[in-house]
Order: C-alpha cells, then sequence, then structure tokens
C-alpha cells in the first residue's frame, strides 16, 4: 500500500481517481483539480468528495435558504445566527439559549436503534459546542403505517435507541411528535431537538485563531465508523487486495457522551477553549476544515497522533471517520496542560493534534509525509452551488380539486354518528395516546421540567431563583404541506408557534428540519421552493427568526417522495413559569372558550384520513396576524392568572382537544354548539389560529374585555363539569369510553 | 450546625444534582463527593444518586462499587452512617453487598417513566421517619432495570424483619418481587430505594412533594442522635 | 435432550462501549495485562429432538435473523457435547 501524498500526485497527474464512485459529478472533479492546480491526492479527494455532499454542502437547497436571512425579521434576541453549529437566542437575566432540529432519517431505517441513538448524540454535541449545557431533547418522528409489519421493526427499535441514548445521557425528553403516514413505509423521519442553556459571556463559536494555538481532539477513538463510501478509496486506488470491511453503521456510546458533556464543561467554565467543533458527518475532515475556514485559515494536523480504535485504518478513513462522542477545540499553548488534566478526571482522551499556523493552508501529515495541502474555505464553504429545476407538479391541480367537501365525502350528522366519529379519530393511531413511547424516556432527570408531553409545548426552567423559563414546540404537518407546500410549511410554524403561546411563553426563534424527497425530481423541488418561500415569509410576519436547523434530502423509495414535511420548532421565553398553562381542565366549573374563527376546513384534516383515508383539497387557511393575535391573547392571560388550561386547536379540531383537555385533567365538559356553527364542522374542521381555554368564573369578565378590545373572537362554548364529555342536543361521551379510546392503541399495534 | 449530606457523583451519575436540590429544600448542606475521592468530607449522611453510572455497563452499579469513595462509605455505612441509594444507588448498594438482592431488567424489557404510588412499610428507618407506617405517597419512577429479585428465604427474612421500606400499589412497573420497591439493611441506616423521592419536592416540577420525606427524615435522625 | 450454544458478539469492527468500559475499569481493580475486553450474549438452545444438519440449518436461521442483528453482530452455532 503506496501513501498518497502531495508530491506523489504532482507527479502523477494522470492517475485515474474514483471521484465518481465518492459521488462527485465531472465538473465537481474538475473544479477541484482547478483549485488545487494539480490532482487532489486520495485524502484530498475523501475530503471534497464528502464535503461537497448534498448531506454537508446544502448544495442543491441553499440557493432557497438564503431567503431565511434575507427576509429574516429584525429581531433583538439574535445573538447568533445561520451558519454556527446552532443559533443562540437571548432569553434575558444574561442568559442565552440555543437549540436546533436535525434529522437522522436513513441511518434509523437501516439499524433503527444505533440511528436513533447516534441522532440524539449528535444534535447535543452541535448544542454543547456552543459552548451551552444541554438541558432538554425532543423528538419529532414520522413512520409507516401503524399496522404495517416493517413499523413493528422501525418504531420500538427507534423509541428504545432515543430512550437509551437520552435517558443515559441525562437529559429530559420533553415533547416531539409521533406521526403514521404510508408515505413513510420505507423512509421513517427521525428529527432530534436539543435545547442549550448558556451565560451570554459563555457562547463559544467553531472557529480556529492564533498561530501557535493547540488543536486538540478529544472523546472517543477513532475507528472506522460510517466510512463505508471512502473505503473504495482505500481499495481501489491503494489496496488491490480488496475494501477494507467497514461498518455503515455507527454505535453510540451515551456514557462517553456524558463524560464529553461533563468534561466540556468544565473545560469551559474554565475559559480553556478559543473555538470549539463537534465531530459529526465528515468527521475530522469537516471538523479540520470548518475551523480553520471560519478562522484565520491555516492549520496543520498530524494525522498519525489521531487515536484509533482499529490500527488498519489508512489517512483516508480516519478523515472520513464518523466515529461518535469526539470534539475538536482550539487551546492556547499555556493552557494544555489544564485541558488534558480535565479529560483525564472525566476519563476523557485527548490529544494535541495539531495546531493553528500561519498562512491559509489547511495541512495533513501523515507520518511526516503531507497528504492534504488545501485552502480550507474551498472545502468547507466554497462547495459547488445548484439551480435545481422545478416546476409545479402536473397533479397538484388534481390533488387539491378534490375537496373533501360535503357532497364527496359523507359526514357524519347525527349524535350517535358524531360520536362514533370523534371516538374513531381519537383512538386512530396519529391521535391516541402516545403514552407507550414517551413513557419510555425520562422527563424528570434535572429536576427543571415544568411541562411535557402530551402537553402542547416542553418547558423547562432555567433559573431557580428567578423561575425564567422556556419552552419549544415542534409541529409538522406532511398531509398540509402536500396539498399546499406553501401554506402546509406555514401551517407548520403557525402550529408551533401557537403551542408555545398556549403554555404561556413568548415565541422568539425557529429551528426547521426540512424533509422531503430528491431534489432531482423537479415536483419535490418545488414542493421544497414553496415550503422555504412560505416558512420565511412567515417567520418575518411573526418576528421569530430561524436560527438554524437541517435538510435531509433524497427521502424517497423508487421514485415516490415522502410527502413534503418540513418540521418546525418554535423556542419561546416565560418570564415566569410557575405561570405557565398546562392542557387539562383540572377545576370543575370553569368556563370553556373558543377562542378565534371556525370555517368549513376539512382538507388534509385528521377526519378525512380516518373516516376515509383521504387526502385532497386545500389545507386550512393561514392568517398570521390571527396567529399572532392569539398568541399575545394566550400569553397575557398565563401572566395575568385568567385562564387556567389552554389547548391549540389542530390534528383532529376541537373534537381531539377536548379529548386530550378533558383526560389530562380528570374531568368532564358539557358544551353546546354555537348558533350557526354545523356541528360536525364544529367538532372536526382544522381552521388554524385557535385555541381552547378554561377560565375561573370570577375572570370571565376581564378576559372578554380583553378579547374584545383586541379583536379576538372569544366564544363561551360551555363548562368543566362531570365525567363525561356532553355536546349539547348530539351526544355524550363518558370519560371511561374516551379512555378506553384514546389509550392502549400503540401498545396494541406495536408491542 | 447544619447538616451536611454527601452526593457522590460517579462517571454517568444523572441525578446528583437533583438529590443536592432535594437536600437542600430539606433543609440541609449537600456536598458534592466525587468518586475517586476516599475522603467523605465530614458529612453526617451520603445519598447515592439515580443514574447510569459507567453506562450501566456489566451490570447496573457493578463498576462503581469498587470506586475509593465506596470503600469508605461501606466501612461508614457499618458503623451506622445514613446511605441512601436511589435508582442506580440502590444497584450500588446491592453490588455492594449491603443491601440483599439484586436488581434486573423490567419485566416489561422497556425503559419506565411515571408517577407511580408507593405505601411506606416501614417508618422507622434513618431516611423514613417522617411518614407514618401505611402512608401512600406519589413520587417518579423512571427505570429499566428496576425488577427487585432475592431468593425465596431472603425476601421471606426481609418481610420477618420488616425490612421493605417501600411497595408499589396499584402497578408493579418492573415486575418486582413482592412489590418491592425499597428496603433497609437490618440496622436500618442503609436504605435503597427504586423510584425517585427526589424529584417529587417541588410543586412546579414533580407530581408531589411527598419525596421530601426522605430528606427531611435524615435531618431530624442526625440532629437527635 | 440436545443443546445448541449460540455465541453472538459484536463485529469485530463495530464499537463496543460495554466492553471498553470493562476493560478501562479492570487495572484499577488491580487485574493487570488484559489488551481488549469484548462482551457478548450467549444462548443456550435444548432441542426436542435429535441435532441433524435440519436442525442446525433451522438455528442457523434464527440466529441470522433473530437471535442476531447482523447488521452489527455475528454469531457462532456450536453443539455442545453430551455429558457436560
Amino acid at each position: 500500500m503506496t501513501l498518497d501524498t502531495v508530491k506523489n500526485a504532482e507527479q502523477t497527474p494522470e492517475a485515474e481517481q474514483p471521484w465518481s464512485e465518492l459521488g462527485l459529478k465531472a465538473d465537481e472533479y474538475a473544479k477541484i483539480r482547478e483549485i488545487l492546480g494539480r490532482r487532489p491526492t486520495g485524502a484530498e479527494l475523501a475530503m471534497y468528495s464528502v464535503m461537497w455532499s448534498e448531506h454537508c454542502s446544502y448544495k442543491s437547497s441553499k440557493v432557497h435558504l438564503k431567503q431565511f436571512g434575507e427576509k429574516k425579521p429584525d429581531s433583538d434576541a439574535m445573538l447568533v445566527g445561520i451558519g454556527e453549529n446552532a443559533g443562540v437566542v437571548d432569553v434575558g437575566q444574561g442568559y442565552a439559549v440555543t437549540f436546533k432540529v436535525e434529522s437522522h432519517n436513513h441511518p434509523s431505517y437501516i439499524e433503527p436503534y444505533q440511528g436513533a441513538a447516534t441522532g440524539i448524540g449528535g444534535i447535543v454535541r452541535d448544542i454543547l459546542a456552543m459552548g451551552a449545557r444541554p438541558v432538554a431533547v425532543m423528538d419529532p418522528l414520522r413512520f409507516g403505517a401503524a399496522d404495517h409489519p416493517d413499523t413493528r421493526r422501525v418504531l420500538p427499535g427507534i423509541v428504545a435507541g432515543i430512550g437509551g441514548y437520552g435517558n443515559c445521557l441525562g437529559l429530559p425528553n420533553i415533547g416531539g411528535e409521533v406521526v403514521f403516514d404510508s408515505c413513510y413505509q420505507g423512509n421513517p423521519l427521525v428529527n432530534a431537538l436539543c435545547v442549550g442553556v448558556m451565560k451570554h459571556e459563555d457562547i463559544h463559536l467553531a472557529q480556529a485563531s492564533g498561530t501557535g494555538n493547540k488543536v486538540i481532539l478529544y472523546g472517543a477513538r477513532t475507528g472506522g465508523d460510517g466510512i463505508g463510501g471512502v473505503s473504495v478509496l482505500a481499495s481501489e486506488t491503494f489496496d488491490a487486495t480488496g475494501p477494507a470491511k467497514r461498518p455503515a453503521v455507527q454505535v453510540g456510546d451515551p456514557f462517553q457522551e456524558k463524560l464529553l458533556i461533563e468534561s466540556t464543561l468544565e473545560i469551559f467554565a474554565e475559559k480553556l477553549v478559543l473555538g470549539i467543533q463537534d465531530l459529526g458527518g465528515a468527521g475530522l475532515s469537516c471538523a479540520t476544515s470548518e475551523l480553520a475556514s471560519a478562522g484565520s485559515g491555516g492549520m496543520r494536523i498530524e494525522l498519525d497522533t489521531v487515536p484509533l480504535r482499529d490500527n488498519t485504518l489508512s489517512p483516508e478513513e480516519i478523515l472520513m471517520s464518523e466515529s461518535q462522542e469526539r470534539m475538536c477545540a482550539i487551546v492556547e499553548p499555556g493552557k494544555v496542560a489544564r485541558f488534558l488534566e480535565i479529560c483525564e478526571k472525566w476519563d476523557v482522551i485527548a490529544t494535541v493534534i495539531g495546531e493553528v499556523t500561519e498562512g491559509e493552508r489547511l495541512e495533513i501529515f501523515w507520518h511526516g509525509e503531507l497528504v492534504v495541502d488545501v485552502p480550507p474555505r474551498s472545502v468547507a464553504h466554497d462547495g459547488p452551488t445548484y439551480n435545481r429545476p422545478y416546476a409545479r407538479p402536473s397533479w397538484q391541480d388534481a390533488l387539491q380539486a378534490d375537496a373533501p367537501t360535503a357532497e364527496r365525502l359523507l359526514r357524519p350528522s347525527t349524535g350517535e354518528e358524531l360520536k362514533a366519529a370523534l371516538l374513531a379519530v381519537a383512538g386512530s393511531p396519529n391521535q391516541a395516546s402516545k403514552s407507550w413511547i414517551t413513557d419510555q424516556y425520562d422527563r424528570y432527570v434535572i429536576g427543571n421540567t415544568v411541562l411535557a408531553t402530551p402537553e402542547d409545548s416542553g418547558m423547562i426552567r432555567i433559573d431557580e431563583e428567578t423561575n425564567l423559563g422556556v419552552s419549544v414546540a415542534t409541529d409538522g404537518n406532511g398531509r398540509f404541506t402536500k396539498l399546499d407546500p406553501y401554506t402546509g410549511a406555514q401551517l407548520a410554524l403557525a402550529e408551533a408557534y401557537r403551542n408555545v403561546a398556549a403554555g404561556g411563553a413568548k415565541p422568539l426563534a425557529v429551528s426547521d428540519c426540512l424533509n422531503f424527497g430528491s431534489p432531482e425530481d423537479p415536483d419535490v423541488m418545488w414542493q421544497f421552493a414553496e415550503a422555504t418561500r412560505g416558512l420565511a415569509d412567515a417567520c418575518l410576519v411573526l418576528g421569530t427568526p430561524v436560527t438554524g436547523g437541517n435538510v435531509s434530502l433524497y427521502n424517497q423509495t423508487g421514485d415516490t417522495a415522502i410527502h413534503p414535511t418540513p418540521v418546525v420548532a418554535v423556542l419561546g421565553v416565560i418570564d415566569d413559569v410557575t405561570r405557565r398553562t398546562p392542557i387539562g381542565f383540572a377545576e370543575e366549573g370553569q368556563l370553556v372558550y373558543l377562542l378565534g374563527d371556525t370555517a368549513d376546513e376539512l382538507g388534509g384534516s385528521a377526519w378525512s384520513q380516518v373516516a376515509h383515508n383521504h387526502l385532497g383539497g386545500l389545507p386550512p387557511k393561514v392568517d398570521l396576524e390571527r396567529e399572532r393575535l392569539l398568541g399575545d391573547i394566550l400569553i397575557a392571560a398565563s401572566r395575568d392568572g385568567m385562564i387556567d388550561a389552554a389547548h391549540d386547536l389542530s390534528d383532529g379540531g376541537l373534537a381531539q382537544a377536548l379529548v386530550e383537555s378533558c383526560l389530562k385533567g380528570g374531568n368532564g365538559a358539557r358544551l353546546i354548539v354555537p348558533t350557526g356553527l354545523d356541528p360536525f364542522v364544529f367538532l372536526f374542521s382544522e381552521s388554524a389560529g385557535r385555541a381552547i381555554v378554561s377560565i375561573p368564573r370570577s375572570e370571565e369578565l376581564r378576559f372578554n374585555d380583553m378579547c374584545g378590545a383586541r379583536g379576538l373572537p372569544a366564544t363561551r362554548i360551555g363548562v368543566v363539569d362531570g365525567d363525561s364529555l356532553e355536546i349539547q342536543g348530539q351526544f355524550t361521551v363518558s370519560l371511561a369510553e374516551l379512555t378506553d379510546a384514546h389509550t392502549g392503541v400503540i401498545e396494541a399495534l406495536l408491542a | 450546625m447544619t447538616t451536611r449530606v454527601g452526593v457522590v457523583t460517579f462517571p454517568g451519575s444523572l441525578d446528583d444534582r437533583d438529590a443536592q436540590r432535594a437536600v437542600r429544600l430539606a433543609g440541609a448542606e449537600p456536598v458534592a463527593l466525587w468518586h475517586r475521592d476516599k475522603d467523605l468530607h465530614q458529612v453526617d449522611a451520603v445519598v447515592l444518586p439515580g443514574g447510569f453510572s459507567y453506562g450501566d455497563y456489566l451490570r447496573c452499579g457493578a463498576i462503581s462499587r469498587f470506586s475509593p469513595v465506596m470503600d469508605t462509605i461501606i466501612e461508614q455505612a457499618k458503623l451506622g452512617m445514613p446511605v441512601l441509594g436511589i435508582c442506580n444507588g440502590f444497584q450500588v448498594l446491592c453490588e455492594s453487598h449491603l443491601l440483599p438482592g439484586a436488581l434486573t431488567r423490567n419485566d416489561s424489557l422497556h425503559f419506565v417513566c411515571r408517577d407511580q404510588k408507593l405505601r411506606i412499610e416501614n417508618a422507622e428507618t434513618a431516611w423514613t421517619r417522617d411518614y407514618s407506617a401505611g402512608q401512600e405517597i406519589v413520587v417518579p419512577l423512571k427505570n429499566g432495570e428496576g425488577r427487585f429479585v432475592a431468593d425465596g428465604h431472603v425476601l421471606d427474612q426481609l418481610e420477618a424483619e420488616g425490612r421493605i421500606v417501600a411497595r408499589y400499589l396499584d402497578v408493579n412497573p418492573n415486575g418486582s418481587y413482592r412489590d418491592i420497591a425499597g428496603i433497609t439493611n437490618a440496622a436500618g441506616n442503609v436504605v435503597g430505594l427504586m423510584p425517585h423521592p427526589e424529584h417529587a419536592v417541588e410543586p412546579l416540577t414533580g407530581p408531589s412533594t411527598e419525596g421530601l420525606g426522605f430528606f427531611t427524615s435524615v435531618l431530624k435522625q442526625l440532629v437527635n442522635a | 435432550m440436545a443443546r445448541v450454544v449460540v455465541d453472538v458478539m459484536l463485529k469485530p469492527e463495530i464499537l463496543d462501549p460495554q466492553g471498553q468500559a470493562v476493560q478501562r475499569a479492570l487495572p484499577r481493580l488491580g487485574f493487570a495485562g488484559i489488551a481488549d475486553v469484548r462482551q457478548g450474549k450467549r444462548f443456550e438452545l435444548e432441542l426436542e429432538g435429535p441435532v441433524d444438519d435440519a436442525a442446525l440449518a433451522r438455528i442457523r436461521e434464527a440466529a441470522e435473523t433473530f437471535l442476531a442483528n447482523t447488521v452489527i453482530e455475528d454469531f457462532t452455532v456450536r453443539v455442545e457435547e453430551e455429558g457436560k
């Protein structure tokens, strides 16, 4: 096996290179040769190929993503924006919060447990790398049909992986979503979100500056994890005896990650690092090139000093390895000893692997021989940009024309039929209780969890003296987005915004995980373009900037893409967590109000799916000014003690919200259908911009005055009472019946 | 003089800060103890907190049990110092043979996190004096390996000597023999408990504040001693 | 009754966090000189009938599809001698 050094590359310009097998296009390979003025070495080729991949370079999506910057609302809260490991938001009292949602879809289909586990591990390190203590996780999940045999393989594995990793790490899991739809059968979506908290002065960035400063790699040893593609290099270019056996699956070690968190926080507290980056996709290639590119540019790495788990790894493979639980820090020489001491305290292996150099080249040596000599920016930031063609799909009009009108889809009309429909929706896999899943996650650890699933948002106390807190909700509706990607993405944001406000917190910022099919399909690319445009426009109106996130493309089986699924996370702040508003109707005698307007909007609704397996028409309309007004009212009512419960209306409409609020609070409710409203539409429409609240009688006048003055429609629809849910003149259903329908569904299908 | 209650941090301990908070809310001074340090820093009692020390690899508690701090704790426990092991701490106490039996994988084979009703069976241990025998409380439970097992004559002996401190009510969440949630040694100073009383000390973040009694009990015990 | 033993181990190239934790603890407890530890699972299958090629083939299939996760694990099947 000969080493492909820079010198060798200069001397053998015509050597064949497997650029195509590594996923590069001919013009991309030519561009690399142009940048370097010679052919790349094997190690350089490996770095460029992985850093210029869709996953790392966002080459298909970035022309659309730039709207999030161009249309960014003015926000005093933004401390660090898009481009770093995660955005950072000012939440007051000197605190800053960082959060991000990311996908780990494909690995979780191959090996559900480890795929999901390492998804949690990766997002937690992103948050840690910003200087923050991770304080909570959430996971929005999408699976194939609940009764499909493969869902029984995929779902329990993914749930066990999230629990196995997150529980062992000591992070409360406070929310997320579980959605079943056959479109995700071969492409489950495993998105993971982490929230971290720090003081303003603790914010760290991924950059390497200061000639002579040391580059320290710490955490797990490097093995051959996740480098399947790069093995091509080892086999075809250098080793005629065939590829080494390299695992495509990465195994997570949450214990190692816990030690990494504690050691890193101690290192931050002693102000020992100048720049820091976690190792995720593309491993050391990504970390070294990004640190150098964002800093002064020069860096020298002695690759043979990297601690290995497998001594047969080639330099290319070490650069590409995606072994988990590793971080890379830039440290002044005088602080190295203390850095290593803290790592030793926590049993974490730490090694100086290089230093920041003058100049603007990233140079990587293997036993004294130069194998990489590149301008780091060309690797990390100057990847290709594609303007992929896109066009409104030919089938979009027909889909939208297929509206679920009363003429086309039979609607329940009698009381008995309405009751049956309510029970069917409440007991459908998408609306049923997810406790079988969420009870496998620790929601208590750290002792600051104020709200967790099945509440509208997850809420965490961040200061025990002042009761300052933050909350996060994630939402996304692939069915709505399929019907109209622009509106669907806005509805995802509107729902997450509403969920945060319903808990009493003021929405501040957004992170998004955009899950779509192949960008090479113009239909999909149109969905992506429309969804990003819709989301950026809506963020501008709601004043919630996108702080970061992730794009996952190629989620499809054959030619069939998943529903376009933008998952939107909204972060909010609440000055006093003791004023939070839960969803449960806990107090008998309180008044139930419906806030907002209800129209006949059933396109893409839970009812149309459950009753008719139908998807067509248009999604509900979005009125962002109304969403903002509703949010303001919910926050003010929470702060001033006017409401004791609030629940946003979304999937399954009012009917589902009532079921959840009654069961959570352990009380029934008696309701009347407002005059002029069809009982079915009243119960099952999914009009946006709505919530229900329960109001102590003493506060009714004040609450009505506030809504009247601000112009928010507020309709008294009933009272919290008894042990059944009664829709007067229509039907009565006991809490026991509701419990039977709503619980035990998931375990019956999957356990 | 304030009572000092040590809380040990092993690599992978998770609920150590929560235990410290509970100690503080009970009115004592929490003292962080480090697994590598044999010195107990003049504490009057020790809590071994929950978590996944050493990742729960090999067996839960099996590696922590051999840490330097445990040598001192085992020695002091035998001399009567109050020691409470919660969840992973209970597992460490069993691996250390300060308590009999073992904790094994839940019968459901899943990690379970729930608000659990318990009955306090023995209100005379160092950690349960503030309860009354038969009192029912609700505290969080969260474990993957919380199923208490021991052979028949050990179980009979525990019953006969009143050494079952708490039992699960309504639901046995992990298949524990005889619904056992916690036990004590013969002297009553060492208690192991699978549920988490330190997560039921504030109305804001817990299902109740009924877990606080474990921490106030030891305070009274020490003040009266 | 015949006994067939199936040993399941993580593939050599796959990270074994459990084995690593044990290996790191051993020297602290005074057990020196152990270079690596890997932890696996052992299944003992008691057969109702004879251990013939057909039975072993079925057991291999069970190991392949069920007892081991062949994405990350290897397995071996062997017959335990009588009288042990």
